[in-house]
């Protein structure tokens, strides 16, 4: 008897196939954001005794409920924002012991002793939009990456890298444990050189 | 003129397939809400997607406007829901989460650029209150001048 042959299926369709499934996978995707900015909110507990801040070392942020920014009770717009946060915090006009031997800043003895002592207090209204707070968050942090990423690459110049992208690397589940404490140190270094010190007051209610 | 040859199509259909097929990342939740996230450029990649809590808030979408109202409301997984829901939430939702997870948990917050803060802070408020200290703005990425507009 004659071996009978299977008989090939046809593949015609299966282009249809393949864009029906195509079109399904289309509509249901969302790309979806999963990068923002990271921050740490104070704990609840009551603080005692608030340790008394001069009055040079805070840098007050208000943002009003017509979303109009002040910056040490003046006017100011968003774009001078950043450039006045780092005059801020980089100015180190302490004397001997409070002084700050790494900042480039102007050395005004009304303005900030050093970046440990400086703190920038953000306060908003209640009425104030959030895309108009989050705009102010990130030029506060762009302010601090500005100037670790200066501090790191002079203190690191053989890394190649600034400190936001040895964070990048350090954040990764990728990067390998001895890479990462290699870096650690060094981000620690640059952490405690300029710490982030933004205190956010409790929102001011509208009348 | 001889007719174009269709034979690699199912083979450039199925590239484009196997892409979106990867790049899918299936929503947990419908979205009840608007929520055009404001953009920054000092961004920070997200955690894996196991150690986040998603927070959502903005003005209800049209379809529900005449039920919800056009002011500002927050969503926790599929449904609408007050402030004081947000604490339990949290609770709960680190109970469901691994042990050794529950001490590193970030709560993202995708919030609607239009919303007043007065909502957020209150959101902020109750998170402090349950030691869900770990927040993230979440943002677009882009220049900051785009939320003026």
């Amino acid at each position: 008897m004659a071996k009978r042959k299977a008989p090939e299926v046809n593949a015609g369709s299966m282009a249809d196939i393949a864009f029906l499934l195509l079109i399904f996978f289309l509509v249901t995707t969302t790309i979806e954001t999963d990068s923002g900015l990271n921050r740490k909110l104070p704990p609840m507990e009551d603080v005692v005794d608030p340790p008394i801040i001069k009055e040079r070392n805070i840098f007050t942020v208000v943002v009003n409920k017509y979303n109009d920014l002040l910056v040490e009770e003046e006017p100011m717009e968003l774009s001078e924002l950043r450039e006045a946060a780092i005059a801020f915090l980089d100015n180190g006009g302490g004397k001997g012991e409070e002084g700050c031997s790494y900042c480039e800043g102007a050395r005004d003895p009304d303005s900030s002793d050093n970046p440990e002592k400086a703190v920038i207090s953000l306060k908003n209204d209640r009425e104030t939009d959030y895309k108009v707070y989050i705009s102010v968050q990130n030029e506060l942090v762009a302010a601090y990456n500005t100037l670790r990423n200066r501090v790191f690459k002079k203190r690191n110049p053989n890394f190649g890298i600034d400190y936001v992208q040895a964070e990048k690397i350090f954040n990764d589940p990728r990067t390998s444990s001895t890479e990462q404490d290699r870096l650690k140190s060094k981000l620690d270094e640059v952490k405690a050189l300029y710490p982030m010190k933004l205190s956010e007051a409790e929102p001011s209610k509208t009348n | 003129m001889p007719a174009i040859s269709t034979a690699s199509l199912p083979d450039i259909v199925f590239m484009l397939l196997f892409f979106f097929m990867v790049a899918t990342v299936m929503r947990d939740s419908t979205l009840m809400i608007s929520n055009t996230l404001p953009v920054a450029d000092q961004v920070q990649k997200l955690d894996k997607k196991d150690r986040v809590m998603y927070i959502y808030a903005g003005k209800p979408s049209d379809r529900y406007q005449d039920k919800f109202g056009t002011q500002a409301r927050i969503q926790l997984n599929d449904k609408f829901a007050t402030v004081q829901d947000v604490g339990a939430f949290i609770l709960a939702e680190r109970a469901s989460k691994r042990q050794e997870l529950q001490n590193v948990l970030t709560t993202a917050l995708k919030v609607d650029g239009e919303t007043k803060m007065g909502l957020i802070s209150d959101i902020k408020q109750e998170l402090r209150k349950v030691n869900a200290l770990k927040i993230n703005y979440t943002t677009r990425s882009g220049d900051y001048t785009q939320n003026l507009r």
